[in-house]
């Protein structure tokens, strides 16, 4: 028991304060970009930048956030910052040029129903893990999800709402369909990473579906792939309007 | 004729197909089996399509001195099963069915592996009709004491969908037979078919907890057809980032141990520091998984002086916080009752299932690719190879214990002293009419991908062979015996993944 107490001090507090304005990831990570077409090797623009409201935006949908895409690293249309702060409520919402995304606080009775007390259930359909890792990090002590109100649950009848990551696999279409339907209403939908948006590197395949938007209405989406924890903790917290 | 164990065909070293013997199924199928009855194993075994409807075969096989030989055959509809004689061999028949449309003949349980259409089709050759996903002939126990338990796809945590079907008597697993293909996405078709641009980076997402290992692999492969040659820097690099990922996932499986048998104290911490390691690979690539470092012909960042220097000071702080509490979790009773004598692979089934990773180091099996097919750094650098004996969820746990040391000792030693060179140099196109084995050891064990080009310089087939292929089913047989409620930890000590095995 001591030991379990000598431990215990020795490991200290490692929780991140949220919003922290101080925070600073490290400079390599690639977060919210700007349009750079100019510079854009011939053909690597394809559908990653898209023309709205008359002007050149990222689709942060399509983004894989790779080096490729990038002016400075790989002659690409983009050029990355350093904003974590990724996720949009509609579709629409991700097409941006160094403008975070919009979202739309929950309102009403969604809002006095959800506002302190979200629970999620994690639906794996077609993904390569790397989304469900950091889903299962923004619960460790670091992140710690749990203090917002926040916390993924084991069965959908006591959900409300999906975290849905994943091109959804056509092998996973049906399971994916019945577990929506196991959430009672009203209930959220959150696409969590580059597949479940748009697909993601598997775009195109007849293996999946192109994302969860085919087959459910999204209340929130989180680009990236994976998206750092921090993009979907700030996309959550400003769903229920905690920030 | 037993299959030449010729000195060409090393790791990462590409050869013209025509030198690859080319026989009979049944001289196939008897050269292998003799290969495999020495003591050999599968490193990969699978079918591509050939002109007139035909079907091209490809063995690789490791014998007991850890050297590589291929051999293969042409079949047009069927071909003479292997595994009536040799059980290694099923998955990869099943799988051959499956993606090229032609029989295994006289294959004792031919099932679907990822209950997919065929991909790799012979032109010409006709798709099946009324093929139908959810037919999935599961075994039965027909007896009244006998119950059935069904877990998934949906599982209760976050994690990927699979589903499991233990037959029980009373709360002992008689047998448990594991379902998959969820996660299957189409990665081979796609490494096929998109541009290189766009294939490493479905390369990456073939496991996303393993993005480094499986980039290494893919890299090397197009490295060997397009003869770039890394300078030392790249090399080193691509190693560190290696290493780091294995530490990570290493800190990580022994934390999520911990919390399945509730033992706060170091699951909390071993998943902080999994953190730690990630944040490292964050700032060695801008990405916590490492996607975007790893490319043919070297790596795209390179490590500056104080990078390194970064690195190693924030190393040395984790070794010194791990070390605590790894003596906390292995000395304490309570895990030690909970680890031991669950979840038993017995030795022979390394040889019998062909496995690999730390399940087969759990069973005093030396097996690692870092030692057996040195690549890159690791010629220079050795690492020990860490066994353990007694192949149950202890030793599996004991196994990452002594790899994240290893992997921090020579994380430590190298990261500041990295040779000199370019990161990455260009690659020539790829050579036609050739035939890579490109194997890395990844943090899971043995990750392989065999890349045949055409006449055309195409990529004509890439085979991609997660260690989770080729582990899968000892999880269902050592579940054998054991209580239902000790599944959890059990998978735990395996983790293999979904993602890789389903592609």
């Amino acid at each position: 028991m001591r030991d379990f107490l000598r431990a215990r001090l020795r490991q200290g507090t490692a929780t991140l304060r949220y919003p922290d304005p101080a925070l600073r990831l490290p400079e390599r990570f690639r977060g919210l970009p700007a349009v750079r077409c100019e510079h854009a090797a011939p053909g690597s623009a394809e559908e990653l930048v898209v023309l709205s409201g008359g002007k050149p935006r990222a689709d942060l949908g399509r983004c894989l956030f790779s080096p490729e895409e990038s002016a400075s690293l790989g002659g690409g249309p983009l050029e990355f910052g350093g904003d974590h702060r990724l996720a949009g409520s509609g579709r629409e919402d991700l097409l941006v040029d160094a403008e975070i995304p919009r979202v739309e606080a929950l309102e009403g009775r969604m809002r006095s129903l959800f506002g302190r007390s979200l629970r999620l259930r994690s639906v794996s359909a077609g993904s390569c893990n790397g989304c469900e890792a950091e889903l299962v990090a923004l619960s460790n002590v670091v992140f710690d999800l749990a203090r917002f109100g926040v916390q993924f649950v084991a069965s959908p009848r006591h959900a409300d709402g999906l975290v849905v990551t994943g091109a959804v696999s056509i092998n996973m279409r049906e399971a994916l369909l019945e577990t929506y339907e196991a959430v009672p209403e009203p209930k959220l939908v959150i696409a969590v990473g580059a597949c479940a948006i748009g697909g993601g590197p598997f775009r195109g395949s007849p293996e999946v579906m192109n994302g969860v938007a085919e087959l459910l209405p999204v209340d929130l989406h989180a680009p990236g792939c994976p998206p750092h924890p921090l993009t979907v903790l700030d996309g959550l917290l400003r769903l229920l309007g905690s920030v | 004729m037993t299959v030449r164990a010729t000195s060409d065909l090393r790791n990462r070293w590409a050869v013209p197909r025509a030198s690859i013997p080319d026989v009979g199924p049944e001289e196939f199928r008897g050269a292998l089996l003799a290969a495999i009855g020495a003591g050999g194993r599968f490193v990969a075994y699978f079918g591509m399509p050939e002109e007139a409807q035909h079907v091209r075969i490809y063995a690789v096989v490791e014998d007991e001195l850890a050297r590589l030989a291929a051999i293969s055959t042409r079949v047009l509809d069927r071909f003479p099963s292997l595994t009536p004689d040799c059980s290694s061999a099923s998955r990869f028949e099943c799988e051959i069915a499956e993606q090229c449309g032609v029989e295994p003949a006289g294959h004792p349980a031919l099932k679907p592996v990822r209950r997919h259409p065929p991909d790799h089709l012979p032109s010409g050759r006709a798709a099946p009709a009324g093929f139908d996903r959810n037919a999935y002939p599961f075994e039965r126990i027909e007896s009244h004491d006998v119950h059935e338990v069904g877990v998934g796809p949906v599982h209760a945590g976050i994690i990927e969908p699979g589903h499991f079907r233990f037959r029980a008597y009373g709360e002992e697993v008689l047998d448990l037979e594991i379902m998959l293909g969820y996660q299957h996405r189409g990665v081979e078709r796609l490494l096929e078919t998109l541009p290189p641009r766009r294939g490493v980076l479905v390369a990456e997402s073939i496991a996303g907890d393993t993005v480094i290992g499986h980039a290494e692999a893919y890299c090397a492969a197009y490295e060997a057809l397009g003869r770039a040659r890394k300078s030392p820097r790249a090399q080193a690099i691509r190693g560190v980032a290696l290493e780091l990922e294995r530490l990570a996932n290493h800190l990580g499986d022994l934390g999520a141990m911990a919390g399945d048998v509730a033992f706060q104290p170091a699951a909390a911490f071993l998943g902080q520091l999994r953190g730690d390691c990630l944040n490292l690979l964050m700032m060695l690539s801008g990405n916590r998984y490492g996607r975007g470092l790893v490319r043919p012909g070297g790596v795209l960042f390179d490590v500056p002086e104080p990078m390194a220097d970064e690195i190693h000071r924030r190393l040395e702080a984790l070794a010194e916080g791990l070390r605590p509490v790894l003596d906390l979790l292995f000395e304490h009773a309570m895990v030690q009752g909970r680890f031991e004598g669950v979840g038993v692979v017995p030795q022979a089934w390394c040889q019998s299932l062909g496995l690999v990773g730390p399940v087969a180091r759990a069973c005093a099996v030396a097996r690692d690719v870092r030692h057996d097919h040195p690549f890159g750094i690791f010629r220079f650098a050795h690492l020990p190879i860490a066994t353990a004996w007694a192949g149950d969820v202890l030793a599996r746990a004991l196994v990452r214990r002594l790899e994240a040391q290893r992997s921090l000792d020579f994380l430590l030693e190298r990261v500041r002293s990295l040779p000199r060179g370019e990161p990455r140099v260009p690659c020539e196109a790829l050579r036609p009419d050739e035939l890579v084995v490109a194997l890395t050891e990844g943090w899971r064990g043995e990750i392989a991908h065999v890349v045949v080009t055409g006449g055309d310089g195409q990529v004509a087939r890439h085979k991609v062979i997660d260690p989770s292929f080729h582990n899968w089913p000892a999880l269902g047989a050592a579940m054998a015996g054991n209580q239902i409620s000790d599944f959890p930890l059990c998978n735990k000590s395996f983790n293999l993944s979904y993602a890789g095995h389903d592609l």
